[in-house]
């Protein structure tokens, strides 16, 4: 049962065929078994995790019918748990524990689902490899000497590997769609806005946003219904009339027109990916939808301005983990200046400190106007180009990454990490939705397609998405390796 | 040489919402250390801000009340700095889009004159908590019951003068924040905070000289002082060839001078941009327009008002009008006396005497305006005279009983039993020979004298004019 969807267990959950407190059971002895090996998870919730299941059982005896009730779940460990270790990757939070729960975790809990643990992930989100982690590497199920993408590594991971029934991620420049492509899932970016971003820890408040990590589209909209919606805790959350999300999932695609941007199919594109997508399309085709291209002018810009903007707001976020409060503090300052000085080289990893300081010179006085400004620029003329598309077509689909998951320690050079996010950073920057759903093998690794929606567009885009999984197993394989050496409840 | 100065003043003034600024916490004074302090202010990772629309309420209505020019479209910015009672490292305020824009206060100086002082924005920002750096041992504590905090920063023209005009500036700024009840504004306890910056250059120049700032001066007394000892220093500097440097300075009461307090860092670059977690604040017309109908009448129009409807002179209705609760006071003692010139003396004199002495507020005064009022009525009607008013009043700052039961007990009463009267002046009369036949022989003035004999005599109880009457009836 733990390979099965979210669906799947729900039903099985209502009939009765299973407790909540088994299914959990089976997914924390899971977890005792790989998580040594994969390092998905930071912190695992066992005790808690079985009395949240025994609640939600006998909640359901007495008539609670909450659908995703008893249904075991993984946060990424940027949103804060309340009583629990909330570490955000970093050496900086390394013991910091939340007096308070994240809206999103909030939401989760209202809906009756069981806390298995907190996952690993790129230190505050900074990375497409999850090699940034102050608590290591997170591997690929798939093969444990690739990465797993990043930064919500942990939690593709542990949904791509049977950990857990579906996991929250955070994506601000790709960090929830790359991982799904890299482990084979399916994982959703909602529009900015949608998801509250109360008690998630802030990387770049302007592009950061929740969403779900699953392995199917309907489980994507199952865990969106739970979390989308206004947040008066957060200023920025949208207020927009409740949507149930698995509404039109079986909407047929008749008619359905798709733009695909000829910069997402440009030069360091892999052969594999393309012929993988464009097999998708035909796909489409064959549903009844119409290809059009579209031309995403200024997409080549997209990663120099997300890496003006992310870093410069990055900068100020991070200015709270000061040693003063909460969090590492070095030992023995003999003064401020020492304080701040050590507890922030001590506490923070190399590429958070490479952003810091990117973002602050991004912002200095005699800098501003040729960086964050042009960025704020650029970024407006992405939004046009993605509105002039949209006036055209419905969605528009591409590759989620240009590869492959690349091995571990593959990639020292930072520019060349940064570009991994090339196709995914526009949609952030724009503020649109945006899923990675899985859409081929290749040399014994999953592929990845993104489709890309208009701004609150995500029924949309899980009925394109949900559509290709009814014709297609792509996202029913499962890592080999593990698969066989599981243990099922 | 002769020199000018230019004066530029930066005023911080506590915005008394209940809650704070970007949080829910009480703004109460007083409590205990970082019982006031939410999540939030604590800058917990993952907490956000959301803006407390009274702040926005409190600056739109000091602006409509100074006609300033209201932005409809405020935008906060984040300013970086570390410092350990700054929380998240950065404070929000607003840069580029303040909520005020241009606008101007007129003030009165002491010569009659009045100027217009332009206002050049005022915008909201949220305060610091407090480093509290005794009783720790060599570390330093943080209260952060005032981290975040909603403060109103009111940035002048550098269009002040002197000193004089510089605290004149204050005190208008002070009295219209008080009438418009967004703030107690006291300098005292920190509710209201002024920044100076100061420079001089010879009278004629053009270009203005370079400017030192005064930072956190806590009365209207020490700004004076602090100006007049800075513009000296400035001008020993330069007339000995000098120059003065560009920096931040303290006054020091004691010594009666500024001292620098110039940090070693340079200048500090403090990388402003748009606060990401929070929308532009958007308004249109018609808030403004429902903020306006809202204000209370304002200190220039109350002056104009209580000068024609009390006829009284521009200058007393101004000492009036200087407070509003003063205003108000004295409005229930001229309606209630019946006396608007009678009251005004009192009020502006006797009154504001007593508090002055005591250093006492308005709300500390024995003296309720009711009882005042009381009082001049019994002027009035010849109860008792003006002058053993002065002893009531006295009396009335310990003795809390009714004016009629304190003029009774001390038997104040006016005698105008013309009988009672006749004996003091037939006393009087053959008492004073000499100066009765001064009178006959046409002296009139002596009546002055024998008049102040029978007050005396009657231990000033005697109505004065019957006395009068009496006196020349008798000697005629």
């Amino acid at each position: 049962m733990i390979n099965s969807t979210v669906a799947e267990i729900a039903a099985a959950l209502k009939a009765g065929d299973i407790s909540s407190v088994e299914i959990t059971q089976a997914y924390l002895n899971r977890i005792a078994k790989l998580n040594g090996e994969l390092n998905a998870f930071i912190t695992v919730c066992e005790e808690s995790a079985l009395e949240q299941a025994a609640a939600a059982d006998a909640a359901r005896s007495a008539g609670n019918t909450s659908p995703l009730l008893g249904i075991p779940i993984a946060h990424k460990d940027i949103f804060c748990t309340k009583d629990i270790l909330t570490t955000c990757g970093s050496r900086m939070l390394h013991n910091f524990v939340s007096p308070y729960n994240a809206t999103v975790v909030e939401r989760f809990n209202d809906a009756g689902t069981v806390l298995l643990g907190k996952t690993n992930m790129d230190e505050f989100a900074m990375g497409s490899s999850n090699e940034t982690s102050f608590f290591g590497d997170v591997k690929n199920p798939w093969n444990t000497e690739c990465v797993p993408g990043g930064s919500s590594g942990g939690s593709a991971a542990a949904v791509a590997a049977d950990l857990c029934a579906m996991a929250t991620g955070t994506d601000t420049g790709g960090s929830i769609r790359q991982p799904a492509a890299f482990c084979g899932i399916t994982g959703f970016k909602p529009s900015y806005g949608r998801v509250s971003r109360w008690g998630m820890i802030a990387f770049a408040s302007s592009l950061d946003q929740a969403g779900p990590i699953t392995k199917s589209a309907e489980d994507a909209a199952l865990m969106l219904n739970a979390m989308a919606g206004l947040d008066e805790k957060d200023s920025t959350s949208i207020d927009r009339p409740a949507e149930d999300f698995t509404a039109s999932l079986n909407q047929p695609l008749k008619g359905l027109r798709i733009g695909v941007p000829k910069q997402h199919f440009a030069e360091g594109l892999s052969m594999e990916v393309e012929k993988a997508v464009r097999a998708a399309l035909a796909e489409y085709e064959k549903l009844g939808a119409i290809i059009k291209e579209v031309d995403l002018t200024n997409s080549h810009l997209s990663v120099s301005a997300y890496y003006v903007v992310a870093p410069a707001e990055a900068s100020a976020n991070l200015s709270r983990f000061d040693g003063v409060r909460y969090g590492y503090r070095c030992e023995d300052p003999v003064d401020l200046e020492d304080m701040y000085k050590r507890t922030r080289s001590e506490g923070f990893g190399e590429e958070v400190k490479r952003r810091i300081m990117i973002g602050t010179y991004a912002l200095s006085a005699g800098y501003y106007d040729a960086y964050y400004r042009k960025a704020q620029k650029i970024r407006r003329l992405i939004k046009e180009d993605f509105d002039r598309a949209f006036a055209e077509v419905d969605v528009i689909i591409g590759p989620t990454s240009p590869h492959t998951a690349f091995k571990l320690g593959s990639k020292s050079d930072p520019v060349s990490m940064y570009l991994e996010d090339i196709y995914t950073i526009a949609v952030n920057l724009a503020g649109l939705p945006a899923a990675s759903i899985p859409v081929g093998m290749a040399n014994g690794m999953p592929m990845g397609m993104q489709i890309i929606g208009a701004y609150f567009d995500e029924a949309k885009i899980l009925n394109v998405a949900h559509q290709f999984q009814q014709h297609t197993d792509w996202h029913k394989q499962k890592p080999g390796p593990i698969a066989s050496s599981e243990g099922e409840a | 040489m002769e020199w000018e100065t230019v004066i530029g003043l930066e005023v911080h003034v506590s915005l008394s919402t209940k809650s704070k600024l970007f949080s829910g916490s009480s703004t109460e004074f007083g409590a205990d250390p970082n019982t006031q302090a939410s999540i939030f202010d604590c800058a917990l990772p993952g907490t956000l801000p959301v803006f407390n629309e009274e702040a926005l309420r409190m600056a739109v209505r000091f602006g409509v009340a100074i006609g300033a020019e209201i932005g409809k479209r405020s935008v906060f910015d984040r300013k970086n700095y570390f410092y350990p009672d700054l929380p998240k490292g950065y404070q929000v305020t607003q840069l580029d889009f303040p909520t005020v824009g241009k606008g101007a206060l007129t003030v009165t100086l002491s010569d009659g004159s009045e100027k217009v002082i332009g206002v050049t924005r005022a915008h909201i920002e949220e305060n610091a908590g407090k480093s509290l750096h005794e009783e720790f041992h060599g570390m330093s504590g943080i209260d952060l019951n005032r981290a975040g905090e909603p403060l109103l920063e009111i940035v002048s023209e550098p269009e002040i003068t002197s000193a004089e005009e510089a605290v004149a500036y204050l005190k208008k700024l002070h009295t219209i924040i008080r009438y418009l009840d967004i703030s107690d504004a006291i300098m005292a306890q920190g509710s209201m905070r002024c920044d100076v910056n100061v420079s001089i250059r010879p009278v004629g120049d053009t270009e203005l000289g370079t400017r030192t700032e005064i930072k956190n001066i806590n009365s209207f007394r020490f700004v004076e002082k602090a100006i007049i000892s800075e513009v000296q220093r400035q001008q020993e500097i330069l007339e000995d060839g000098g120059r003065i440097i560009q920096e931040t300075r303290r006054y020091n009461a004691d010594k009666d001078e500024t001292t620098s307090m110039r940090s070693k860092e340079v200048a500090n670059d403090y990388r402003y941009f748009p606060e990401p977690d929070l929308l532009p604040v958007v308004i249109d017309d018609e808030y403004i327009a429902a903020v306006k109908a809202q204000l209370p009448e304002l200190p220039d129009a109350r002056r104009s008002r209580f000068a024609e409807e009390y006829a009284l002179s521009e200058y007393d209705a101004g000492v009036l009008v200087s407070s509003r609760e003063l205003a108000e006071y004295y409005e229930i003692v001229a309606s209630q006396s019946g006396d608007a010139k009678l009251a005004a003396n009192w009020v502006s004199q006797d009154l504001l005497g007593l508090l002055n002495k005591n250093n006492w507020e308005l709300a500390d005064s024995p003296i309720q305006a009711e009882r005042l009022a009381m009082l001049i009525t019994r002027i009035k009607d010849n109860t008792i005279s003006g002058k053993i008013a002065k002893t009531v009043f006295e009396t009335m700052l310990e003795d809390e009983s009714d004016v009629d039961t304190i003029i009774e007990n001390k038997g104040l009463k006016q005698v105008t039993d013309s009988g009672e009267i006749e004996k003091f002046v037939d006393e009087v009369i053959s008492n004073n020979p000499d100066q009765v036949q001064q009178y006959k022989d046409g002296k009139q003035q002596v009546i002055g004298f024998l008049v102040g004999q029978c007050m005396q005599l009657s231990k000033g109880k005697a109505n004065p004019a019957q006395v009068n009457e009496l006196l020349r009836e008798k000697m005629q």
